[in-house]
């Protein structure tokens, strides 16, 4: 009779290792690897969602990458992407502030966490009250004085993507504090001690304690963070669809396939931002790399 | 030794699923195209007798509103003619989004509606034809618009019709007597508006984006010539010129933002809470499908102060262009072709549904005129359908639209439209128009050297 002591342990570690991956892997080849599969193959085609495909070959590569159209709504993307260093930064200051004692510590950094608890399309809407003349921000600004400072903040143009950015980075700020948070309790408490005693002081500590051990998360946390800057989309499409100069290039991409029905060449758009987000990785990876 | 497995495992699969992705897909394809064996369903069910039609009905429709409660009435009136067929209804909030996907499946319902995104020539590889163009356009309106090859695949639930929803009340104290029924006119009306009365003058809905193209639906009004939409159009690679009509149509929209008659800020604008503010008297106009009139006369007290005006137009008639709504449709995939077919002959001729809740008429011939209409009809409007396209240039219009991404129904470049008269983008009138006509020049000349 068949018993899996018999077998060898080589072979039984093969076993058992094969079946716990069998899972994870099944689920991530059928909702991640197999539609980008899909994705690649479409955008070599002329599908439209319903007809048959034909194959075009790089055709709609060569529509995306002349005209130069497609790519203007990357200088969007720049207002997320300053966004993200101020995001970074606040999260790393509050995550310092509530790593060392303070009154009321959990329930700050609960306040702080709970935005990106929040569904994204509550936030939106919310925020959509928010910036409506007389709305939230108009009345507080009146309130303290500053009535003569209020704005059409997504009316006006040129405003629109830094409200927006902000938005983003109250949503977003949470999460990035959180994993701070984690990387920063982990560094043993007798290091400060030893640091006291040689007078460091809190910045001192920040500066040649706390960065130095959370260089990899930062590393991590920014890279999440620019690609997130780049593939920007739930916040402006939810608020504003893309209008009055809010386009980025995943809302555009989302309209090419799903508005004009130019699934081929939305898939071609989709393509190209997961490569220039991998280079945008790489070059990163590089840059911080000396650590792994 | 791990990682090595790992990458084999993850190898072997991802090539056997690509495998069986394909296969299947063309499995699919090469089942679809086959039956069709004896006579229609379309012809057939009718012999039968209302209690021997029997099965588990699926009706997919996009009235999330009312579909808990009129919809349960429908059923009920439904199974008292067909007592064995049992109906459940999927409602969906996008239809056109979320059908689309589904549409790859053999799953998207029985009974469901021709989505406007599939092109016309792909619409009978999903749907189940009703019959012919013939037979059916002498029974039904609109039923010529999704046709393909002389078969109908699709009957419209209601046909509505465009103009300018607008509240009396405001008007009057504003001191606009006469309703005014040139461009010129309906600016000044919107500036006594302004003037005279707290009121917001016109109200775009700019945020929501759709309202924004119904305007397209008031196009032939402004044209003055139900031929103007699908046949005329086609010959004109540029369509947005000066004098043409989509020009003089949206000039208005612009001239209206640009003179500040829409609300004070576009970007935040609020489709549910604009209906309930135009029913109190805080909105004097918004441009929309006849189907709006009976929301925004429910959305508070003053009912009888929302009215219906035609578009203003310097054309000599002053037309409303019907417009068929949705096309209700059968699946090709059904199992229950007899009880869906029931369903969509009760739906259409029975269930009120057209008048009641689309704020339309029937597409039925012998289903009469609603009063709203004929009372218009003595004021000297007339209401007409569109001139189809000519059988060799059907769908021309649509894959021209959908190629240059003008979208003619869709909103971004309304939107860059109301951008530019409120002064946040640096374009005139005839900047914008000029981009849709070389847009559409271009796609002009490639959809039809194809």
């Amino acid at each position: 009779m068949f018993r899996f002591p018999d077998i060898s342990y080589r072979n039984q570690r093969k076993i058992i290792i094969a079946a716990f991956l069998i899972v994870p892997m099944a689920l991530l080849i059928t909702f991640s690897f197999l539609p980008v599969a899909n994705m690649i193959w479409y955008s070599f085609t002329d599908w439209n969602g319903f007809s048959e495909k034909e194959f075009i070959w790089i055709e709609n590569y060569r529509t995306v990458f002349t005209d130069p159209e497609y790519f203007r709504v990357f200088t969007v993307s720049l207002y997320y992407f300053v966004g993200t260093f101020v995001q970074m930064a606040i999260a790393l200051y509050f995550a310092t502030i509530l790593s060392f004692k303070v009154r009321l510590k959990n329930f700050f950094k609960g306040v702080l966490f709970f935005p990106y608890l929040l569904n994204g399309v509550a936030i939106g809407f919310m925020f959509l009250f928010f910036f409506r003349p007389d709305g939230a921000l108009d009345t507080v600004l009146s309130a303290i004085g500053l009535g003569n400072f209020t704005q059409l903040w997504l009316g006006n143009p040129d405003l629109i993507n830094i409200s927006l950015a902000g938005t983003s980075v109250w949503r977003y700020m949470g999460f990035n504090f959180i994993i701070f948070l984690g990387a920063i309790s982990s560094i043993p408490g007798d290091v400060y001690e030893a640091s006291e005693i040689d007078g460091a002081n809190r910045w001192h500590q920040f500066r040649y304690i706390i960065l130095p051990s959370i260089k990899i998360i930062v590393s991590l946390n920014l890279i999440l963070a620019i690609s997130g800057a780049l593939s920007a989309f739930e916040i402006p499409y939810i608020m504003t669809g893309g209008a009055n100069g809010s386009m980025t290039f995943v809302i555009q991409t989302v309209d090419t396939a799903f508005k004009y029905g130019k699934i081929g060449l939305g898939s071609a758009m989709a393509v190209i931002l997961l490569i220039i987000v991998v280079i945008v990785t790489v070059i990163q990876k590089k840059f911080f790399g000396e650590d792994d | 030794m791990s990682k090595k497995l790992l990458m084999l495992i993850a190898s072997v699969l991802t090539i056997l699923m690509i495998f069986t992705g394909c296969s299947s897909d063309e499995g699919g394809e090469s089942g679809g195209d086959k039956g069709g064996d004896s006579k229609p369903v379309a012809e057939t069910w009718k012999d039968k007798d209302p209690s021997e039609i029997e099965g588990d009905l699926t009706v997919i429709t996009h009235r999330t509103d009312i579909v808990d409660s009129v919809y349960q009435d429908y059923k009920a009136k439904f199974q008292e003619k067909y007592p064995n067929v049992n109906v459940e209804f999927e409602a969906l909030t996008d239809y056109g989004g979320e059908i689309m996907p589904r549409m790859n499946t053999e799953d998207y319902g029985d009974v469901q509606y021709l989505p406007v995104q599939v092109p016309i020539e792909d619409i009978p590889n999903f749907f189940e034809p009703m019959g012919s163009l013939d037979d059916m356009s002498e029974k039904y309106l609109g039923v010529e618009e999704r046709a393909v090859d002389g078969t109908v695949y699709g009957i419209p639930i209601a046909v509505t019709y465009t103009g300018i929803i607008y509240n009396k009340a405001v008007f009057e104290e504003a001191g606009v007597t006469d309703i005014p029924e040139t461009p010129e006119d309906f600016i000044a009306a919107l500036q006594k508006v302004k003037d005279n009365t707290d009121a917001i003058p016109m109200y775009t809905n700019y945020a929501a984006g759709w309202p924004l193209t119904q305007w397209e639906g008031a196009v032939t009004t402004t044209a003055g010539s139900v031929d103007y939409y699908n046949v005329d159009m086609l010959d004109d690679p540029t369509p947005f010129d000066e004098g043409d009509p989509h020009y003089e149509h949206y000039k208005l929209m612009y001239d209206v933002a640009e003179k500040g008659l829409i609300e004070k800020d576009p970007l935040t604008t609020d489709w549910e809470k604009s209906k309930v503010m135009m029913n109190n008297g805080e909105i004097a106009t918004m441009v929309l499908g006849s189907w709006a009139l009976e929301q925004i006369q429910g959305a508070g007290e003053n009912a009888d102060d929302i009215a219906i005006m035609p578009f203003p137009t310097n054309a000599e008639k002053t037309i409303f262009s019907l417009g068929a709504d949705l096309n209700i449709s059968i699946n090709k995939h059904s199992e229950n072709k007899e009880a869906a077919f029931a369903w969509v002959d009760w739906f259409i001729n029975e269930s009120g549904y057209s008048v009641e809740q689309a704020g339309g008429i029937s597409a039925a011939k012998d289903v009469p005129l609603p009063e709203a209409l004929a009372a218009g009809e003595e004021k000297g409007w007339e209401f007409s359908m569109l001139t189809p396209s000519p059988e060799d240039k059907k769908g021309l219009l649509d894959e021209i639209d959908k190629e240059s991404e003008v979208g003619l129904w869709l909103e971004p470049n309304k939107k860059i439209l109301i951008e530019a008269a409120i002064g946040n983008r640096d374009m005139s009138y005839d900047d914008v128009m000029n981009s849709w006509n070389e847009d559409w020049k271009a796609a002009y000349e490639k959809v039809t050297a194809e």
